[in-house]
């Protein structure tokens, strides 16, 4: 039973329950008329303490298609956290409006921390660099759909992985099944983090390579998943500007690439993929935008109890 | 040796690393204890070579999680009636409250100073210990 329950780490969730989720987007997706009225009368909250117009719609979006009320607020300024609350008191306020909150905060931890105050479900949209848990159901979701499964899977990262919070989350998502493989491709400032690495892994056993060599991997590929490097998490400009355009997937070099690798990005893409990749079949980052939706839904749904 | 008497009920809190007394010293805050203590360093050490150790002239409480993640070797002998009775070895903690601090500049802990800074013991071999909110590995105590 996932009602009452929060979400703030892509492992919150067993696998079984994760498979109930996954059906229950299905369903959504297949009739999304049968679930116009399920959670009437009840609101969810979206706290996006950093602005992000893609996963704010996706959850308001994902509301309003489940018949519920939206409120909240898209950048801090808007908050008043800007005047100094904490967010402790935030979550205290918010949790008595709202039937579920979903909070970004550039703060790591910031979810868990937000959980321990608020009366009803929390769910993380995004902490820092830490973890987005929602993009790892809509991330797993979207696999699942394109390759019928989410084993047995050689999975390639490739851009920024250590800021990259959708890449921590997807990792420790992928590495609960069996017999998936990870290429880390990235240049070294920007490596994924030991706390993956080391500790989910090497603990685990799983095979994983660290490279630089994108067109050298992109052959073995099941899964390729892009990343933007993300200015915001520089706290200097010439760093951002010396690393952004580190890999840029372009034509040429998919046809490098099995012909049923499923190219992913969380999105917004910058430059990482060039335009022309966008007609390729296998260019599945926008059919990931409309996973998503129904992954929250189904999310929302569960986490309410409505049916 | 130096020869400090022995107590009759209390705790001698033994085989602390050469130097690390002072800190073990301060964190129970036994100069606020109300109890005679003897603090004594660079003691002779089979084992060690060189250690500290502390003379406690009662049973006081002591969070032996604490002292454990400061020092795993740390041994503590319980004496009744001049009698050792107990000899406590440490273990690293599963879980410690406001002992570590989160050094992670963007971890929510840096801004919301009322939550408590909860670390847990993510790999007991290496002694590794992660903020519970934010993952981020800090291997010392902070004292």
């Amino acid at each position: 039973m996932l009602k009452g329950r929060h979400f703030i780490g892509p492992r919150d969730f067993t696998l079984e329950e994760l498979d109930g989720l996954f059906s229950l987007a299905g369903s959504m997706e297949r009739e999304p008329e049968r679930w116009l009225d399920a959670a009437r009368g009840r609101i969810l909250a979206t706290l996006f303490f950093e602005p992000s117009t893609r996963t704010r719609l996706s959850f308001e979006a994902a509301m309003l298609r489940l018949g519920g009320g939206v409120i909240g607020f898209a950048e801090p300024g808007s908050s008043s956290a800007s005047k100094g609350e904490s967010l402790a008191d935030t979550i205290r306020t918010v949790s008595a409006y709202a039937d579920v909150i979903a909070m970004r905060n550039p703060k790591e931890g910031a979810a868990l921390l937000a959980s321990r105050f608020s009366t009803v479900p929390v769910i993380n949209a995004g902490d820092g660099g830490h973890h987005h848990p929602t993009q790892t159901l809509t991330d797993l979701l979207a696999i699942r759909s394109l390759k019928g499964r989410t084993e047995g899977l050689t999975v390639g990262f490739c851009g920024d992985l250590r800021f990259g919070r959708t890449v921590h989350s997807l990792a420790q998502g992928l590495a609960r099944y069996p017999d998936n493989h990870f290429i880390l491709v990235s240049p070294d400032e920007l490596k994924v983090p030991d706390f993956i690495t080391k500790e989910v892994f090497e603990k685990e056993g799983i095979e994983y390579l660290e490279t630089s060599d994108l067109e050298g991997v992109l052959p073995r590929l099941d899964i390729l998943y892009m990343t933007r490097v993300q200015k915001e998490r520089f706290f200097n400009e010439e760093d951002y500007l010396r690393l952004k355009d580190s890999f840029i997937l372009d034509a040429a070099r998919m046809r490098l690439a099995k012909a049923d690798l499923a190219v992913l990005h969380p999105l917004p893409r910058v430059n990482e993929i060039a335009v022309e990749v966008d007609a390729d079949p296998r260019a599945a980052y926008f059919a990931q935008v409309r996973y998503g939706m129904f992954a929250r839904m189904a999310l929302i749904a569960s986490l309410l109890g409505v049916s | 040796m130096l020869n400090i008497g022995r107590i009759r009920n209390g705790l001698v809190i033994d085989h602390i690393k050469a130097g690390q007394g002072i800190h073990i010293f301060n964190w129970l805050r036994l100069d606020k204890a109300g109890v005679p203590v003897a603090f004594i360093v660079n003691a002779p050490s089979k084992g060690m070579g060189k250690k500290d150790m502390l003379k406690i002239d009662e049973t006081i409480a002591i969070d032996y999680a604490v002292l454990g993640l400061i020092d795993p070797d740390i041994t503590v002998n319980v004496i009744e009636n001049e009698i050792l009775t107990e000899k406590i070895h440490m273990k690293l903690p599963d879980r410690v409250e406001n002992v570590l601090v989160c050094r992670n500049p963007r971890c929510v802990t840096q801004m919301e100073k009322a939550a408590p800074q909860v670390f847990l013991l993510t790999d007991r071999e290496q002694g590794v210990y992660r903020c519970e909110y934010c993952d981020e590995a800090r291997g010392e105590v902070d004292l």
